[in-house]
């Protein structure tokens, strides 16, 4: 059995499955001063009756590391940047301990000037001195020779608690986002190891032994031994639950949206053939833009319990939240008190729905109903209007060939898949208002708990080859390799494939069943003068995100 | 310190990493991987302020605008220039449309060596990337006025030669003395047809000449040329082959000096001409150009092996440059003395000229006629052969031509059935038509 925990900003949804399907599912409210306890009453209440040895898996998507960096609650960091040329780095500082320090590598990993190890221990003694205990090192192409992140590292071992290195992080180029994701990493470490220490501690008391896995912003999971590494990475991990929960739902060889519409906001994606699209580079969370993989989502202000509100004659249906919908006992009129008048919900206090829309209605001299009907549509068409931005945005990603010009592929949606509380409510309006194919999810309530149960373990590897210098190098695992003149693009694949495996299945992946796929391969003829001096090949290979084989998420649409 | 653009500044980069002249050529595949690879690790696609576009494509129609294709346009061109033309294009629109202040097209192939009549490739360019856009932007906007600095290290000889006639177009080229570099034209004296003379302007530099001189010429003949001109527009035809360590030319220009130049200059368009170092130069040249038009510090912007001392100019050098410029600013200065002297009384001016395509290696033979109207730019037309088999008969008929000139254009384009031309092209810039008639 797998049980699936996804702290949402009102609820926290758990589910229990079984091959068969589900079994349970609970909702709790969340206590955002007090996360630990709402995991805990969360898995406490769905594993009430349940034998703990039969539970194999347990997957957690919190909010734990977004909001310790949103309402910056960071460990204090040490970061020590080597840049060489180029933009001063100064303008990437990210916090207040930053120290760039000379050492300098070019595109190709060739170093141009030394690390100087005087300045770095004069530099580790100051930071011990700061009471430093995390550190982040970050050098310009460390992603294309990884020398002068690990010599420091080497130099700085022993004085403090852990040592996050740039080029471990991401295989993509982006010195300020590595700086960024790097300070991110070591600045969550502390609370996010206590945490999951502390929730496993508890669960081995109740002998429940699985092993925690946690749910990253890309869709895949890991363990949480592995997580360690990369904390990361488990933030903003809510709008990838719901689209998990979504995709199975999706016709296999069609493009849809995902929308998650919940009380403050509505969570938007892409499926193409039921796997969701990718971010091209990153995360940006409070000012900090990352090279942390995430699905491409798109937040708009608007949901259930968004506050409406008449501004010079015009409706406007959020991005504030200022509580409840009226009906449940909030402060102002909500698209979910819209949803009471019109009959399509009942299971709350109508008469104060009603009340809310009324004093709009006077307002605008309508009718309640019709003030209802048209705040609705509203809400609608912001979702729509996002919906579109979304796909402008991923349809105007620039190509740097001729051939993918060319080919010219666009992305057109033709099918909307509905999730969060008041899916089919709006469903309905949205298949009037749209041209699109209107489904809502099976178990719309509950759909990112499934999905955050059943998501499948991702990974990436990217390895270089430069068979002038020769050698090829996968950063991010640590590999490097002497090369030969001769070395070819496929073999480059066939090691990159080899590094990608064996990542997987430490982070916890099925070894039945990788799904490997190779999505960069290019290889440039390296001419100087009038003779090819070499071959540079770049291949990146990856795990998608999807679900786990053999669990049934739900009944077919 | 916050890092934003003070000029919102958008940027098409299209390397075109699928496309050569051939396995081995300068402009082959990898040229703008490096500078890709910077651009990325710089994260100057985060900046705010920096917006990257993606490349429109251009229709046959917009080279047609521009060029005499021969025999046709698909024979003239690959899908990689309708995309980097396209590229520019796309800069120059966003610029009209206000969506950016500034734009640079970071596209290959290249196009200033690229003429009206087009037979095939030479000096790397088949069709001229800028004049498509500007011609484009002629059309589509209400701009007049507009002035090319062309910074490569070689003559903008196609540039030119399209805009030659062109009295409303001001071509300023900055490059290596024509007697030590391909294409061996530009000096001085090449100084704009009948009813465009002043509005050409060439400024050969020695070899060997290093940032000083580059700036100097800038602040000292360019700057103020473009202020006597007051153009709408300034485009700068961005080569990067000035540089020290460009493989094929002999200059000793640098990444702080092209940024300066940019700085100096504030084109409102830049687009990417040649530039063959393409790792100990482009991607420090182009960080610095990109950085200097969105107004944000360079200073740090350096190649790993610069060293100012080694690549200074020999006070001879200076002299040269010096008088080069004083030279050049008497001549424009006289303008209008020249251009009455030129004009004369004569209703046709002639020109003979053989043009060499030494990427596919054609020899054309042109006979240049241009009506030296008094009203407008004059009618246009050449009479073009090459070693391929081709005669043809094109027409230009200018922008804002007078009657006379539309009427007589007309007529030529008809008299060139049973001339013994296999081809006659009508390029009519009054209607915006573009015939084109096979024998």
């Amino acid at each position: 059995m797998i049980i699936g925990l996804d702290v949402g900003g009102t609820h926290t949804d758990v589910v229990l499955l079984n091959t068969q399907g589900l079994i349970k599912e609970i909702k709790v409210t969340t206590d955002h001063a007090d996360l630990f306890n709402t995991v805990l009453r969360g898995l406490d209440h769905i594993t009430q009756g349940i034998d703990p040895h039969r539970i194999e898996r347990i997957v957690l998507s919190t909010t734990l590391t977004t909001n310790a960096i949103v309402q910056h609650q960071l460990a204090p960091v040490g970061m020590i940047v080597s840049s060489g040329p180029g933009i001063d780095p100064q303008f990437f500082r990210p916090n207040q301990h930053y120290f760039p320090i000379s050492g300098c590598m070019d595109h190709r990993g060739r170093e141009i000037t030394p690390v100087n190890a005087a300045e770095i221990d004069s530099l580790a003694a100051q930071l011990k001195s700061a009471g430093i205990r995390y550190v982040g090192v970050v050098g310009k192409f460390a992603t294309r020779n990884p020398s002068h992140e690990l010599c420091i590292q080497n130099q700085l071992n022993g004085s403090f608690e852990k040592i996050f290195v740039g080029h471990k992080i991401s295989g993509n180029l982006g010195f300020p986002r590595r700086i960024a994701t790097t300070y991110l990493n070591a600045a969550v470490y502390p609370i996010h190891k206590e945490f999951f220490e502390a929730v496993t501690q508890s669960l081995q008391k109740k002998e429940i032994c699985a092993p925690i896995r946690i749910l990253k912003a890309d869709g895949g999971n890991t363990r949480f031994e592995s997580s360690i590494a990369f904390p990361g990475q488990t933030i903003l991990s809510g709008p990838a639950a719901s689209v998990l929960g979504s995709m199975s739902f999706a016709a296999p060889s069609e493009e849809s949206l995902v929308m998650d519409i919940g009380g403050t906001t509505t969570d938007l994606a892409v499926l193409i053939n039921r796997v969701p699209l990718l971010k091209p580079q990153g995360i940006t969370i409070d000012q900090h833009k990352t090279l942390i993989r995430s699905l491409d989502t798109l937040s708009i202000g608007v949901g259930g319990d968004s506050a409406v509100q008449l501004v010079d004659g015009r409706l406007h249906v959020g991005p504030q939240r200022k509580g409840a919908a009226m009906a449940f006992g909030g402060p102002a009129p909500t698209p979910t008190d819209a949803l009471f008048v019109m009959g399509e919900m009942s299971d709350g206090d109508g008469a104060a729905a009603k009340q809310g829309i009324a004093a709009l209605a006077r307002k605008m001299n309508l009718t309640v109903e019709d003030t209802a009907a048209k705040i609705l549509d509203v809400a609608c068409q912001k979702i729509l209007d996002g919906a579109r931005n979304l796909i402008d945005r991923i349809n105007r990603k620039p190509v740097y060939t001729v051939h993918e010009l060319q080919e010219g592929y666009l992305v057109k949606p033709q099918h909307l898949l509905i999730l969060g509380g008041p899916a089919p409510h709006f469903a309905k309006r949205l298949k009037q208002v749209s041209n699109y194919k209107v489904n809502v999810v099976p178990r719309w309530k509950i759909a990112n708990a499934i999905g955050t149960a059943l998501a499948r373990t991702t990974s990436q590897v990217t390895l270089l080859a430069d068979t002038e210098q020769a050698i090829a190098i996968a950063p991010e695992e640590g590999f490097r390799m002497e090369i030969g003149f001769d070395y070819t693009r496929q073999q480059a694949i066939d090691s990159a494939l080899n590094l990608l495996r064996q990542k997987a299945l430490q982070k916890g992946a099925n070894p039945e069943h990788l799904e490997m796929d190779v999505h960069e391969e290019i290889q440039f003829n390296m001419v100087r003068g009038f003779n090819t001096t070499g071959k540079n090949i770049r291949v990146k290979v990856q795990i998608k995100p999807g679900l786990i084989a053999g669990y049934d998420p739900g009944p077919k649409t | 310190m916050k890092l934003a653009a003070k000029h919102k500044t958008g940027l098409v980069f299209f390397p075109a990493f699928d496309w050569a002249i051939s396995p081995s050529h300068p402009e082959r595949e990898e040229r703008l991987l490096y500078t890709q690879d910077q651009i990325l690790e710089e994260g100057l696609l985060d900046i705010e302020g920096i917006t990257e576009f993606k490349p429109d494509v251009v229709t046959v129609k917009d080279i047609q605008r521009v060029h005499f294709c021969v025999p046709d346009v698909w024979a003239a061109t690959t899908e990689s220039h309708f995309i980097s033309a396209g590229g520019a294009k796309t800069i120059g629109m966003a610029v009209m449309d206000k969506k950016i202040e500034k734009g640079f097209a970071l596209v290959r192939p290249p196009g200033h060596h690229a003429m009206r009549v087009v037979h095939g490739s030479r000096g790397f360019c088949n069709i001229n990337i800028e004049a498509i856009m500007i011609e484009y932007l002629r059309q589509a906007y209400d701009i007049q006025k507009v002035a090319i600095v062309d910074t490569d290290c070689h003559h903008g000889d196609g540039t030119q030669d399209i805009y030659w006639h062109d009295p409303n177009t001001l071509f300023i080229s900055v490059h290596q003395d024509g007697r030590t570099l391909y294409p061996g034209s530009g000096f001085p004296n090449e100084f704009g047809g009948a009813t465009a003379l002043g509005t050409t302007i060439n400024i050969p530099l020695p070899p060997h000449t290093s940032t000083e001189g580059f700036l100097y010429t800038l602040k000292e003949l360019v700057l103020p040329i473009l202020s006597d001109f007051k153009p709408d527009l300034i485009i700068n035809s961005a080569g990067q082959d000035n540089h020290y360590s460009d493989p094929i030319t002999n200059m000793n220009f640098s990444a702080q000096g092209y940024a300066e130049l940019t700085a100096l200059l504030q084109p409102d368009i830049a687009v990417l001409e040649g530039g063959y170092s393409i790792e100990g130069a482009l991607p420090y040249v182009n960080l610095g150009i990109i950085l200097a038009m969105a107004g944000i510090s360079y200073s740090h912007v350096k190649e790993p092996d610069y060293d100012p001392d080694k690549i200074r100019q020999s006070p001879q050098t200076t002299t040269m440059i010096t008088k080069t410029c004083d030279i050049i600013r008497d001549q424009w200065e006289q303008r209008g003395y020249y251009q009455d002297k030129l004009l004369g009384n004569k209703e046709f001016h002639e020109r003979h000229r053989r043009i060499f395509y030494d990427t596919d290696n054609i020899m054309e033979t042109q006979k240049e006629k241009l009506r030296a109207c008094h009203d407008c730019s004059g009618a246009l037309r050449i009479e073009s052969s090459s070693d391929h088999g081709q005669n043809i008969l094109a027409v230009h008929i200018p922008r804002g031509a007078c009657n006379n000139c539309i009427n007589i254009g007309r007529q030529w384009h008809e008299t060139a059935r049973g001339a013994g031309f296999n081809l006659a092209l009508l390029q009519d810039r009054v209607e915006d038509a573009y015939l084109s008639t096979s024998f």
